[in-house]
Parts: C-alpha cells; structure tokens; sequence
C-alpha cells in the first residue's frame, strides 16, 4: 500500500494539502483538549495513573504465572484457549476454527491485534468474507485502507470522502454528507450483518487472571452486536492485555477513555467470562513478538500500552504527518517503538519520525516512557547499521568534525561565511531540513571567539 | 515444543525481576451527592434519568412511552403485564430482533460515568440490552456509588457468565467527530433512579 517510502516521503504526500493537514491537526487537538478537560475532573488523576504503571510493572514481571492462571481460569469456564507465537499461526488458528464449522462470513469488531496480524488479507485469500463492524473500521475498510489511528480508525477523512464511499458501497445517494444519516445508513446495513453471521471476532482491551474473564470496551455496542449472536465467539488478544485481579479493571477503565476521547468510559464495558449456553467462545493468547520486546529492558515499558490513543492525539509530528505515513497497523509515537521490535529495518525510520518533545509521556495514562524509548531506539537502530541513509551520512559528517577540534573550528568559521554571503546553500528545497523552517541570524563569530576577545575585560 | 511452551519459556526467561502489585485500597470516591452526580454524567452523555419513588410510578410513566412502540419486553417481574415478559434465556437470540423498547433492571449504578451494571442472571438473554431500539434501567438510588472503585467494591468475586457497564445510549463519532447516538445498540437510554 505504502510501498517503500519512509515516514518523511510518506508526510510529504499528506502535507501537500495544506488545509488538510491544519484540520487534523486542529481535530486531533480538540481530543486532547476534551481528554485534559476530563483528566481535571478527577481529583488524584496522577495517582491513578502512578497505580496502573505500578500494576503494569508487576504484570510484566509476573505475566509467565499470570497467564497460566489466566489460560486455568478461562478453561474452567468452558472457553477454549490458543496459543499463537506469531501472526501467522494466529490467522490460521481463526481459519481453522471457522472452517470446521463450515463458516465463510464472519464479523469482527475492532482488533488492533488483527490488523498487526493481517488477519482480514488472509482470510479473503482463504474465501471467508470479513466485514469490520466498527463504524470507522467499515469506512476504512471501504475504501481499502488501514485505519490511520487506533481509537479513531478514519480521523484523516472527510465526511464527503465517507458519503463518497458509501454512496459507492451502500447505495446511499450522491453527494449526501451528513454523519446522522450516513450513521444510520451503516446501522440498517450492519444489523443485517450482524444478525446473519455465525461467527464473530472481537478484540480484548482486558484479560483477567483472577477469573479467566475478559473485557472488551466498545461506544458501538457492535462487539456486543457481533458476539451475543454468533455460535462461536473468538477472541484475540496479545499477551500483554493481562491484569492480575478484577478489581483492577476500576483503576483501566477509568483511565482509558478520559485519556482516549475525554468520556468518562465507553458506553459498553462488557465482562466475558463463560460461552453461551450451546456455543463457543475461544480466545488466542498471541505473543508475535511481545515475549521478545519483555527481553530488552529499555523498551519493554511499551507492552504495558493500553491502546488509548492519548499519545497520537497529542504529538505534533502525527497530527502533521497523520497516521498513514507511519507504515505500521499501530501509528504514532506508541507504534514507532513496537514497530521496530518486530523489524528494525523495516520501520527504522519511525523513532526519527518525532521531536523528542515528551508530550505523548506526559499524557500516557499507564508512565510509559514513550520519548526516552524513541531516544533509545534511534540509537540502537544507528549502531545496528539501519538508520535511513541520508542521516547515517550527515551523522558521519558530524561525527568526523566534531571529533577533532580543528575541523570543528574550521567548520564553524566556513558554516558563518556561507551563511552570510550565500544563504541560498542553506536556504534551499534540497534541503529538507529547510522545509516550514526559518535559518535564525549567523552570530558574527563563534562563542569560542567571543570568549577570547572578552575574557579579560 | 508447543507455542504454548516457546511463549512461556521465552516470558519466564525475558520478565524482569518481580515488581510488587501496589495495594489500590487508598483508591475511593467522594460519597457526597453520588445521586445528583449520577444524574449529571449521565445526562452529559445523552441518557435520561427519571426520579421515582416506587414501581407503580414506573408503571406510570410507562403508559404513555409504551403506545410508541410496537414490541415491548421486559425482564422485570413488576412489569410483565403491561409488556411481554422474559424470564427465561431465548434459545434463539435473533428472535429479539425486533424489539422496540426493553425494560431491565441493574444492581449498580456509578455516579463518576453514568454507568450501570447488568448481569446475565438479570438479563437471560445477553443481546437484550443491545439488540433493543431503545432501552430502559431501574436502578435503586441507593446502589449509586461513587466511583469504578467503590463499583468493583460491590462486585466483589460474584460470578456471572457475562457482566456488563452501559453509560448512555449506543454512539458514534467516527465520521468527522460528529457525535451520533444509536450506532448499532440503543438509541437511547433512560434509567428510573428508585428511591
């Protein structure tokens, strides 16, 4: 979809439409300011989120028994358990289960886990239809792209983009924008969908160790919608959606949705602890590299990630850049350092993809130390010999010169001439540094200079 | 080796070393005006709270809501004279499909989100609440807590098959931020506050 293209050449294409880009930005602010006003309605909010990165550290250091007990508790309760170590053994999996049932349509709500899995491409490939029953996930998936955020999958696209599509699609009538009736329309032709289908996949914001229940939060109701009337019910989940008791989940889910869109919670929280009576509930335990990142002290921090979202709505290089240009199922300055760990070539280029500002750890609502790791990444990624070529050779440059005393004398002198006679060196598109930036004024001499002139006054 | 046995090899060997669980007792609410509280939030969020004193004024209120609708079902017992009553799980779920307006009852019912908390037990059948064009809660004033914390409190280790918090109506704003009620559960909520 993206073809090869990095973070930079893939913002380049989405910062061509100038008004574009200043309506997502301004949008995804708008969330930020919704989440900081419900944040101050909270009276121990930093308390709260100290506690669940408390909680989170000790699932991480206890996650091997939490998921024994987990796995022990869920099959006590009549559902069926899976282990996948990777993505693909995750996809075949669900291909299985529904092929011994006979099934070839299934509906599946949101599931950042499968689109990290490419689940949907390998499941058309095998003949099962799937269709995405979260609103934004059915536009997106329209229109045959990735959603370009985790909590807000369509956020970079235009109601009459949408009414576009649907008119394309759902035969709603040309040039119709309007998010009610578009609304409605998704709801007449899902319900259909729901009501027909006899399997259902849904995601898992919580695993509980205590008792083998899982949580899935929804504003839709379509988890609901998908689940309560299917014969069989998988669920998938990565390792790291476990906590250890239920009473726990008060202090997540009242984290979650302030951080993610400013509501006091979702409109469903729904608790799954045993099938149906006559019918099947299976959850996948999926691991596709998690067990790997838990191994690498500086960035196993990123695994207690609660999907809220907080983290894009506030960087000022997503709301630029939007999510697409990051190249991974999970955008923003979260997904630029899970993606790395699954490969470090591919997605080199995304801890770059930031200004290190550290408002994403600011907002975090479980203390990840989301700028820190993009720091750390940078530097593993050059020392392993995968930083994006242009920075490897002006790092190189760098490095040389400022190695050595003299160069960096001369260099410094030479950089000021240049600077004043000839600013177009500098001050040019091929440079693209340069881009959306002004060159401050070139001192008349270097610090160093300055300070043997003056010393003695 | 099972994936089973490669993932927990590989955990036991990569997770750090053992990180105390913090005690969340200190966690609690302010019990003050939970009622008005509850009231407020979940009007925010597009519900309707109804203040009631006692079952026949639900019957009441009902009278006239009810003529709306043309397939009315409620779990309560109370209740299953005026509408159709049941209390028993559907072997066939799909058969509620057209359901208009259902009446369920909650244990709990928390001030800080609005939300309230439905059991199975209550419910029979799960998709009710759901399924429902438009859905409608008693609640005891008195089971209105503070916060998720006091919520759980009350939850305790009870066991069900399936538990969930409803806050509001069913709702969207995927399509441009634009915030839309009735998404694919309920159209809109209305809880009886009983005193």
């Amino acid at each position: 979809m993206t073809g090869n293209k990095d973070h930079a050449a893939l913002a380049e294409v989405f910062n061509k439409d100038e008004n574009r880009v200043d309506w997502h930005d301004e949008t995804l602010w708008f969330i930020r300011k919704k989440r900081d006003l419900a944040v101050k309605k909270i009276d121990n909010w930093e308390e709260l989120r100290e506690t669940a990165s408390q909680i989170k550290n000790n699932v991480l250091s206890n996650l091997s028994n939490y998921l024994q007990e987990f796995e022990a508790k869920a099959s006590a309760n009549g559902v069926i358990v899976h282990w996948a170590a990777d993505a693909a053994e995750h996809n075949r999996i669900v291909l299985d289960l529904l092929k011994q049932q006979g099934i070839t349509q299934m509906v599946k709500s949101k599931s950042m886990l499968t689109e990290e899995c490419h689940l949907n491409e390998h499941l058309e490939a095998n003949g099962i239809n799937v269709i995405d029953s979260d609103l934004g996930e059915r536009i997106v998936q329209l229109a045959k792209e990735m959603p370009s955020h985790i909590v807000l999958p369509c956020i970079h696209k235009k109601k009459e983009e949408i009414g576009e599509l649907f008119h394309e699609h759902l035969g709603t009538p040309a040039g119709n924008a309007d998010p009610q009736f578009l609304t409605e329309t998704a709801r007449q032709h899902l319900r259909d969908v729901f009501l027909t289908r006899r399997a259902a996949l849904t995601g898992v914001n919580f695993a509980i160790a205590e008792t083998g229940e899982f949580v899935v939060c929804t504003n839709e109701g379509n988890a609901d919608m998908g689940a309560h009337l299917a014969d069989i019910h998988i669920a998938s989940m990565g390792i790291e959606k476990i906590i250890p008791e239920r009473k726990h989940l008060s202090v997540f889910l009242r984290l979650l949705t302030r951080s993610a869109t400013g509501q006091p919670i979702t409109t469903y929280s729904s608790h799954f602890s045993k099938p149906r009576e006559g019918k099947e509930m299976h959850i996948i335990l999926v691991d596709n590299g998690r067990s790997i990142q838990l191994g690498r002290e500086d960035f196993r921090n990123s695994l207690k990630c609660i999907r809220c979202g907080a983290c894009m709505n506030t960087c000022p290089v997503y709301r630029r850049s939007g999510g697409h240009s990051y190249h991974y199922a999970i955008s923003g300055p979260i997904g630029a350092i899970l993606a790395p760990n699954l490969d470090m070539e591919k997605y080199a280029d995304l801890p770059f993809a930031s200004t290190l500002c550290g408002s994403c750890s600011n907002v975090c609502p479980v203390k990840i130390d989301i700028h820190d790791q993009l720091y750390k990444w940078r530097q593993v990624i050059v020392q392993k010999g995968y930083a994006p070529t242009a920075k490897k050779v002006s790092m190189q440059a760098m490095a040389n010169v400022l190695g050595s005393s003299w160069k960096y004398h001369v260099a410094g002198k030479a950089a000021r001439t240049v600077m004043h006679l000839a600013p177009f060196a500098v001050n040019n598109k091929f440079n693209p540094w340069y881009k959306h930036r002004d060159m401050p004024e070139v001192p008349e001499r270097s610090f160093g200079e300055w300070y043997k002139i003056n010393r003695n006054k | 080796m099972s994936s089973r046995g490669k993932i927990l090899a590989t955990v036991s060997k990569n997770q750090p070393a053992y990180s105390q669980l913090p005690d969340i007792s200190f966690l609690k609410g302010d019990d003050d005006n939970t009622v008005a509280r509850f009231i407020d939030t979940l009007t925010t969020i597009g519900g309707k709270v109804i203040l009631v004193e006692t079952i026949a004024d639900v019957r009441f209120l009902l009278l006239d809501e009810l003529n709306n609708h043309a397939r009315k079902v409620t779990t309560v017992p109370l209740l299953g004279d005026m509408m159709e009553m049941v209390n028993k799980r559907l072997h066939d779920p799909h058969t509620m499909e057209n359901i208009d307006y259902a009446v369920i009852e909650a244990d709990l019912a928390v001030a800080e989100n609005g939300a309230v908390w439905v059991t199975e037990d209550k419910l029979f059948t799960r998709v009710l609440p759901f399924i429902t064009q438009h859905l409608a809660v008693i609640v005891k004033a008195g089971n209105v807590v503070p916060t998720m914390h006091e919520a759980y409190q009350k939850i305790g280790d009870s066991t069900y098959g399936f538990g969930t918090f409803i806050a509001g109506p069913s709702k969207t704003a995927d399509i441009e931020q634009s915030l839309v009620l009735g998404a694919h559960g309920a159209r809109s909520l209305t809880v009886f506050l009983l005193s």
